[in-house]
């Protein structure tokens, strides 16, 4: 495909990268917490992706390669857009810093999946995300949104497996704690109404 | 192996993902049948888990592909990919 591809038959290029769109969008998006800038990412990445598609060696999934493109775009972008002060900020967040003590509850409701059908639930958990600090958000849209397995999200992320299991666990308890108290006040509320 | 909550809760994240030394995972479910806290720390962070994981959750904004395929026929009338 990729040979018919740079032969010109470029129909088949949207079709290439028609099933990665899902997986691109919440990769740049899991850097630039924006949706407008995350989509102006993938853009650029897929046309430095058409372009070198000469040098794509096959020897991982195109989509692999894909998102890796995407991943560096968007670094890129949030290097020339972050100030100094920021920067350093994050570089120098030590990943044994930090606060990871969860929401203390006494029971959990459960929220089923076709709540997600309301605007506002799946806003708090946007939120949320947007929250966590860089490294941790890009852990957990890899393994929890894109369902990559450890091993993936090591490769993709340049870090060992160890690191990601650690990150993985601070960015879930970090969710549990900014999201379980307000769901549960949201889950209150509908009861009561 | 006695677990306390704080050592419960550094294994949430392996216990979810079935990634835990059984010795571990059976000392984590005796704490987690008695410590009512624990057992609501787990069900919360797995049901968000979950939700998260679900499409609509992140989802393409509208019209994403039109935009996308829109932007890549106008640049690509005007270049041809690199030849392997």
């Amino acid at each position: 495909m990729i040979s018919r591809i740079i032969a010109g038959e470029r129909e088949l290029f949207y079709a290439l990268i028609k099933p990665c769109e899902r997986a691109v969008f919440v990769t740049a998006y899991s850097v630039l917490k924006s949706e407008a800038d995350a989509e102006e990412v993938v853009q650029e990445a897929a046309l430095k992706a058409y372009k070198a598609l000469g040098s794509f060696r096959g020897e991982s999934k195109f989509s692999t390669w894909l998102v890796k493109i995407t991943l560096n775009e968007a670094r890129m972008r949030l290097r020339r857009v972050r100030s100094e002060s920021e920067v350093s900020l994050q570089d120098f967040m030590d990943d044994s810093d930090g606060d990871y003590t969860p929401a203390v509850l006494t029971d959990w409701r459960e929220i089923p999946s076709e709540a997600l059908d309301r605007k506002e639930l799946r806003e708090i958990l946007q939120k949320a995300v947007a929250e966590l600090p860089e490294k941790y958000r890009e852990v957990l849209i890899s393994r929890d949104v894109r369902e990559m397995n450890i091993a993936e999200t090591a490769e993709l992320l340049g870090i060992s497996e160890g690191m990601v299991k650690t990150r993985l666990f601070r960015a879930r308890l970090l969710m549990q704690k900014l999201v379980a108290p307000e769901l549960r006040s949201q889950g209150k509320k509908d009861t009561k109404g | 192996m006695v677990l306390d909550c704080k050592h419960v809760w550094r294994e949430i994240s392996n216990y979810i993902d079935g990634d835990l030394d059984p010795s571990v995972r059976a000392s984590m479910e005796k704490h987690l049948a008695h410590c009512r806290h624990c057992a609501a720390i787990l069900d919360s962070t797995r049901n968000i888990v979950y939700l998260i994981a679900d499409e609509r959750t992140f989802a393409l904004p509208i019209g994403f592909s039109e935009r996308l395929r829109a932007r890549l026929e106008s640049e690509l009338e005007k270049s041809e990919p690199a030849s392997r």
